[in-house]
């Protein structure tokens, strides 16, 4: 029906020779893009979604291949397209010194919008993201959410006719995360915009209208969502049993071989088998009493596991062996983490606020909130990274305020981002912490042949741990956390820009990690990862909003109309409960 | 019609966005305006080649009339403030000590051959360690040696004559203060700095806060964007500017000779290279740490050393002095200097001018050259 | 025993991590080179070849004898002959010349007659010192040459003679000066950025935390975060003091020992410094920007390039708590005037209080921004 395709690329590569000479961010792509559509860009992390974009936005140049937007070569005529696309950059550069009001009216300038178009524009773009009451103010003091959508309005301040948007949505927090969704079918409703969009999150994917799945710099197909689910079907199932712990019912499925990927959801372990209709590993685990299996709708995110399984190397190995600890060095009922009335204030503005929760030994405990929820503040605290203002914070049966170091030698602290030195290699960068964590000379040659062995990194000890594959980069800095046999493992979004293939061994290695006792604490946004946890809190403005386990909290907002929430419902509901109750005090 | 139109828009979009973040933002205004207000300071105050003061040992081994008049002679210099002692191992030691920079030493026989044999030999010893305050000492004490010998001969009756005397005349700074050259100069040292670092800073921020590549899908021209930069930056480096006349003239007391509107001209040329600088200088670099860091080196350290406005080019190395063409503070600080000492040279202001104009042009056009509309 | 092994660990880290990357390489190695040619060639205040002209009104062949002498030295350079009055002021103006020397119509004939014969010299005192300068020069090349002409024509001598002797750099080269001053000045600069950085490039890259994680006291931290520093200042300025000996031929009379019991009080104040900066600075840029505005005035305080003498007597006040100042007399000392240890007390008292203060505040600062 539609006629002209956007965009399309014909034959185009496009490589850096920065690091490693010559890789290929985007190599022999074919692509169109149909007109009027929502199309989604999906791909782990490298797969040249970023440069895609900014190949069709004329900020690059390809080494060959032809790329037409809008019926426009962009090689030749850059500035002929740029003034008739839209586009987000992943961190879209708002001028935070200018106030909302000078943002827009800068690119409105730029993109030279008739003084008389003006207003109306700027009132619906205010009404649409809700800004209206926050036009004089700068655009740095805005939340992550409304810095967005800050974003989204300044690219749409002369309507488009093609919105190209790079995760706009990472790091924003699921109540943001809707609003900036409809704001984008609402243009393509209204004006009949096309819209590319790259996202990292699997769910938003199958809102998309069509797919695009990119896997290092190559297209791997393209159609609807249903197009890339129905294939599945058959093929996927939901196994339960009331005999074994979800965990290690997940563990024992993931080692079959007819499985491909096995993930915790919920109460129940999710299986992607690599044959359609292949039930085998029902009567393996036979000795398990009270097991359920049951088909399970195909999504879209089955499709992606098995589509770029298929050449990766199996799953990892299972367990970085920790020897179990003999139960008494630490109390087992204890409780590990022990966090009463924490306080923390900056000024006289409170980050934390009366917070008050306990982990007890062998969980995964999550925190859970949005940006400036407080839950960094809360973690760094308890790491001792950051000195508490009040209340009592108890690590491993040590008061943080007194037996600091003592205290520091029990626990493993993995940070938001890669944060190991980067021009050391894996095994230097390994040496220094096992050293800083005094290890003798003897114990350290043991633990990091343990570390290289147990997280595969063999191959890479010699390599500088900067240019290492994402991937890996974040093995090295977990066994760096694990150099010293902690008791308790502090782990900060650890999964935050980590595509969903590493994110998933990422889980079955801190699954593996809880099944020999060791404590973990998390936080993360992903809300699916925090079906992962046994428990958590969720926090919102400094306070904890709930605690309990992931079923509670979802059972707390299930109605007819939600027959199974998710874990995002759940915490989008928690969210909104929050702010009625605020307002009915104000 | 219409195309300029929207680039009129755009234009004025970018100036008002600029200006609107020098207001808010207080690093750009500190770079203009505190930076070269203390560099200033502390230059105009810590660098000075006028000796005053110097402590100078007077030894005397047989005080009379004669050593007398002559101590008093350097006594009531200004330059001097002189120490006496009676053995020349005692003046030895506080030299070594360096309680004292120079020893004059009249042998006991000073007096006596002096007025009957017309040979006597006065010794002075220098600490010649800095070889320039030493020949610069030098000088001072001949000076007072010279005019006190004249009138020493007067009173004697004694008719004494030298050949040759030299008359000098010190033209532009018949003071020889050496502030009078060192501000001019330094105003030249400190701008260079001041303009590359105001421009590569702002451009290197938009690459740090990500505004640059939204900034570049629209539809505006490289060439707009770096027009958007200069105009704005330049009205405030010309502030700086305009400041450090200001403490020239009033804080330092530098007289200005020539044309104050001569001198704007020039400055407002000079100020441009300097933006032109620092926006070839954005084009490499991409965050603020290395485009602050590249500006300190290619600009300060070389504008000290090497723009001549302390140190002779002439007296350099010759590849040094090919080196130095290279340096644009070398044409501003001829400028500067002649203008505020001596006055309205034209062959200078106007030569000088001109190779800065060649500088604005290579460096601008190098820049528009360097920045392309593209992230890689 | 643990915690001499983390200390020894952390150092090494530093060092690795220093050395390996090639931007802090390049740091280390291209500037110091760059500088000690820029500073030891440069940076001279030694007048060559200074362009003359000469408006000679006079036929005799005592004013002929005069300018030749002038022209000889390799100081000057004559440049042109002038035959009219206007022609001088341009030739100034522009800067074609530095020095016009005008001899009257009678200069041969006033000689001849013993009276006082004139030679005028009209200078461009634009750069004061150096008009000081080269007046300097031509005074001794006129005595010299009255000297001469009294031995000469039998006439009586001035009474009294002025006989300089600079001591311990006869020759007066700037460059005996400038280039000992040069190992000041580096280590000091490289020291103190390679302290300040240390902490915020750990800041910037997450890696601060990882650290303060671990058992590592701040103390700890600070002991082995100073290390490299005093390595590398060690390295760099004995590299700057080879050059300074072997290449730049300055004759190097005291004792060694003394120099580097300097040179270690010195480095010892740096680290200081480049502590307290480290443990405020958040971000590289910060940190460099502290080193900047610490290093400028320090430098320029010092009497690195001007006698502090010549400064008001405030500011002479403030230069008592430049490090350099100190390390400045110690190694020009050493090199030139061959003091030892006696001689140089007391510039290492000073040091020594500086070093102990700026590395008790650094360390208050360290832990109280930590804060565990």
């Amino acid at each position: 029906m539609d006629s002209v395709p956007a965009i399309v690329f014909k034959g185009v590569s496009k490589g850096f020779d920065a690091a490693g000479a010559g890789v290929k961010a985007v190599d022999g792509l074919d692509i169109g893009v149909a007109s009027g559509k929502v199309t989604g860009l999906i791909g782990p992390d490298g797969a040249g979604k970023t440069t895609l974009m900014r190949l069709a936005a004329g900020l690059l140049v390809p080494d060959e291949g032809v790329i037409q937007v809008l019926g426009i070569d962009v090689v030749r005529h850059p500035l002929e397209v740029q003034s008739s696309i839209g586009y987000m950059p992943q961190r879209f550069g708002l001028y935070e010194d200018l106030t909302v009001q000078e943002n827009l009216d800068l690119y409105a300038d730029l993109q030279a919008v008739a003084r008389a178009d003006r207003q109306p524009r700027y009132r619906e773009l205010m009404q649409m993201t809700g800004l209206a009451p926050f036009k004089r103010r700068l655009a740095g003091r805005l939340s992550g959410g409304m810095k967005q959508k800050l974003g989204l309005a300044c690219t749409l301040v002369r309507p488009p006719r093609l919105l190209l948007l790079d995760e706009a949505t990472v790091g924003v927090d699921p109540v943001s995360r809707r609003e900036l969704w409809s704001i984008v079918y609402r243009q393509v409703r209204e004006r009949g915009m096309t819209v590319l969009l790259s996202t990292a999150y699997l769910d938003e994917a199958s809102r998309c209208e069509s797919l695009i799945l990119m896997h290092q710099g190559k297209c791997l197909g393209q159609g609807s969502p249903r197009s890339f689910s129905e294939p599945m079907r058959g093929r996927v199932f939901r196994v339960s049993t009331s005999s074994l712990g979800r965990r290690s019912l997940q563990g024992r499925l993931s080692a079959e071989p007819g499985i491909l990927d096995a993930i915790i959801e919920g109460e129940q372990v999710r299986v992607v088998t690599r044959a359609s209709g292949d039930m085998a590993f029902a009567g393996q685990l036979s000795d398990v009493d009270d097991l359920r299996v049951a088909p399970a709708e195909p999504i879209f995110e089955d499709a992606f596991i098995s589509m770029l399984k298929r050449d990766e190397a199996t799953a990892a190995r299972t367990v970085p062996g920790r020897r179990k600890e003999t139960p008494g060095s630490v109390p087992d009922t204890g409780e590990v983490i022990e966090v009463r009335d924490l306080q923390r204030r900056f000024g006289d503005f409170y980050a934390v606020r009366g917070v008050t929760f306990s982990v007890r030994r062998g969980e995964i405990f999550g925190l859970l909130g949005a940006n400036g929820a407080g839950k960094t503040t809360t973690f760094r605290m308890l790491c001792g990274l950051l000195p508490v203002s009040d209340g009592v914070v108890r690590v491993a049966g040590l008061d943080l305020r007194r037996a600091a170091a003592r205290a520091r030698g029990r626990l493993g602290y993995m940070a938001q981002r890669f944060s190991l030195y980067e021009n050391l290699t894996v095994a230097e960068n390994l040496r220094f912490f096992a050293s800083a964590y005094g290890l003798s000379r003897a114990r350290r040659r043991e633990r990091i042949a343990w570390a290289l062995e147990a997280f595969e990194l063999d191959t890479y000890a010699g390599a500088s741990s900067g240019e290492l594959p994402q991937g890996y980069k974040q093995r090295l800095s977990m066994a760096a956390a694990l150099i010293h046999e902690p008791d308790i493992l502090f782990l900060d979004e650890p999964t935050s820009g980590v595509d969903p293939l590493a994110r998933r061994e990422f889980w079955q290695r801190i699954n593996a990690l809880a099944e020999t006792g060791v404590t973990v604490l998390v936080t993360t946004h992903f809300m699916d990862e925090a079906n992962y946890c046994d428990r958590l809190v969720i926090m919102a403005e400094g306070e904890v909003l709930a605690e309990g386990t992931p079923a509670d909290m979802k059972a707390r907002f299930r109605s007819p109309a939600q027959p199974d929430p998710t874990m995002e419902d759940a915490f989008i509901g928690l969210i909104e409960q929050h702010e009625q109750e605020r307002e009915g005090v104000a | 019609m219409k195309a300029s139109a929207g680039s009129r828009m755009r234009l004025c979009g970018m100036i008002r966005k600029e200006s609107l973040q020098i207001l808010r933002d207080p690093s750009s205004i500190a770079i203009a305006f505190v930076m070269p207000l203390v560099l200033l300071l502390l230059f105009g105050y810590g660098v000075s080649l006028d000796a005053k003061h110097i402590p100078l040992a007077i030894v005397v081994e047989q005080p009379d009339a004669t050593s007398t008049s002559l101590t008093g002679a350097f006594r009531r210099s200004d330059y001097f403030t002189p120490r006496n002692f009676d053995s020349i191992q005692a003046a030895q030691q506080a030299l070594d000590a360096h309680e004292v920079y120079g020893i004059v030493w009249l042998r006991s026989d000073f007096s006596r051959h002096l007025l009957a044999r017309g040979d006597a030999r006065i010794g002075v010893v220098l600490n010649g360690v800095d070889a320039n305050q030493a020949r610069i000492t030098a000088g001072y004490i001949q000076g007072v040696w010279q005019a006190w010998l004249l009138g020493y001969a007067q009173t004697q009756g004694v008719e004494f004559r030298v050949p040759v005397r030299l008359e000098p005349r010190i033209w532009f700074n018949a003071a020889v203060r050496s502030r009078d050259f060192l501000v001019p100069g330094l105003i030249a040292v400190i701008m260079t700095l001041i303009g590359a670092m105001l421009t590569s800073m702002v451009v290197a921020r938009e690459w740090e806060r990500g505004t640059m590549e939204a900034l570049m899908v629209t539809p505006i021209r490289i060439g707009e964007i770096l027009v958007g930069k200069l105009v704005p930056y330049f009205v405030l480096g010309m502030g700086g500017m305009l400041q450090s006349v200001g403490m020239a003239l009033w804080l330092f007391d530098v007289p200005l000779r020539g044309s104050f509107w001569a001198l704007s001209a020039a400055s407002a040329l000079f100020m441009m290279v300097a933006l032109g600088m620092g926006l070839l200088i954005s084009t490499v670099a991409r965050s603020q740490f290395v485009a602050g860091q590249i500006s300190i080196v290619v600009t300060f350290l070389p504008a000290f050393i090497l723009s001549g406005f302390i140190f002779q080019i002439g007296s350099m190395p010759e590849p040094i002095q090919l080196v130095t063409h290279l340096i644009p503070a070398r044409y501003f600080v001829a400028i500067s200097q002649t203008l505020f000492l001596a006055g309205n040279i034209w062959p200078i202001v106007l030569s000088n001018s001109a190779a800065l104009l060649v500088m604005m042009l290579i460096f601008l056009g190098l820049a528009r050259r360097n920045a392309r509309k593209r992230l890689d | 025993m643990e915690a001499l092994r983390r200390i020894v660990a952390l150092a090494a880290k530093e060092l690795l991590v220093i050395l390996k990357d090639k931007k802090s390489r390049f740091v280390l190695i291209a500037p110091p080179i760059v500088q000690l040619i820029v500073f030891g060639y440069a940076a001279t205040f030694d007048l060559n070849d200074i362009p003359f002209a000469v408006y000679n009104q006079d036929r005799g062949a005592a004013s002929r004898e005069l300018i030749a002498r002038v022209a000889g030295s390799p100081h000057f350079h004559r440049l042109a002959d002038l035959d009219h009055e206007q022609q001088i002021a341009p030739l100034l103006d522009n800067k074609e010349v530095l020095m016009v020397m005008r001899l009257g119509p009678r200069f041969s004939a006033d000689l001849q007659r013993k009276r006082n014969a004139q030679a005028q010299l009209l200078i461009d005192g634009r750069n004061s010192n150096t008009a000081l300068l080269a007046l300097g020069y031509l005074r001794t090349i006129v005595a010299d040459f009255n000297a001469d002409w009294a031995k000469q024509n039998g006439l009586p001598g001035p009474p009294a003679q002025l006989q300089v002797r600079p001591w311990f750099n006869a020759s007066l080269l700037s460059s005996w000066f400038v280039v000992p001053g040069i190992v000041g000045l580096l280590t000091l600069v490289i020291t103190t950025i390679v302290t300040a950085l240390s902490v915020a490039r750990e800041r910037e890259a997450g890696t601060f935390d990882q650290l303060l994680v671990t058992p590592l006291r701040p103390i700890e931290i600070l002991i082995g975060k100073s290390v490299p520093g005093i390595l590398i200042g060690l390295v760099e300025g004995s590299f700057i003091l080879l050059m300074t000996v072997y290449w730049f031929e300055v004759p190097l009379r005291g004792s060694i020992g003394a120099l580097y019991l300097g040179m270690s009080l010195f480095l010892l104040s740096a680290v200081g410094i480049g502590l307290m900066i480290s443990s405020l600075a958040v971000t590289q840029q910060q940190g460099i920007l502290g080193a900047f505005l610490f290093l400028v005035p320090s430098v320029l305080l010092s009497g690195f390039a001007t006698p502090i003498s010549n400064m008001p007597e405030v500011v002479q006040y403030i230069t008592l708590a430049s490090p350099l100042r100190y390390f400045l007399v110690i190694i020009r000392g050493v090199f030139l005037e061959g003091d030892s240890y006696a001689l140089l007390f007391d510039q290492y008292w000073p040091m020594a209080i500086i070093g102990a203060v700026n590395l008790t505040l650094a360390g208050w600062l360290f832990r109280h921004r930590m804060s565990y």
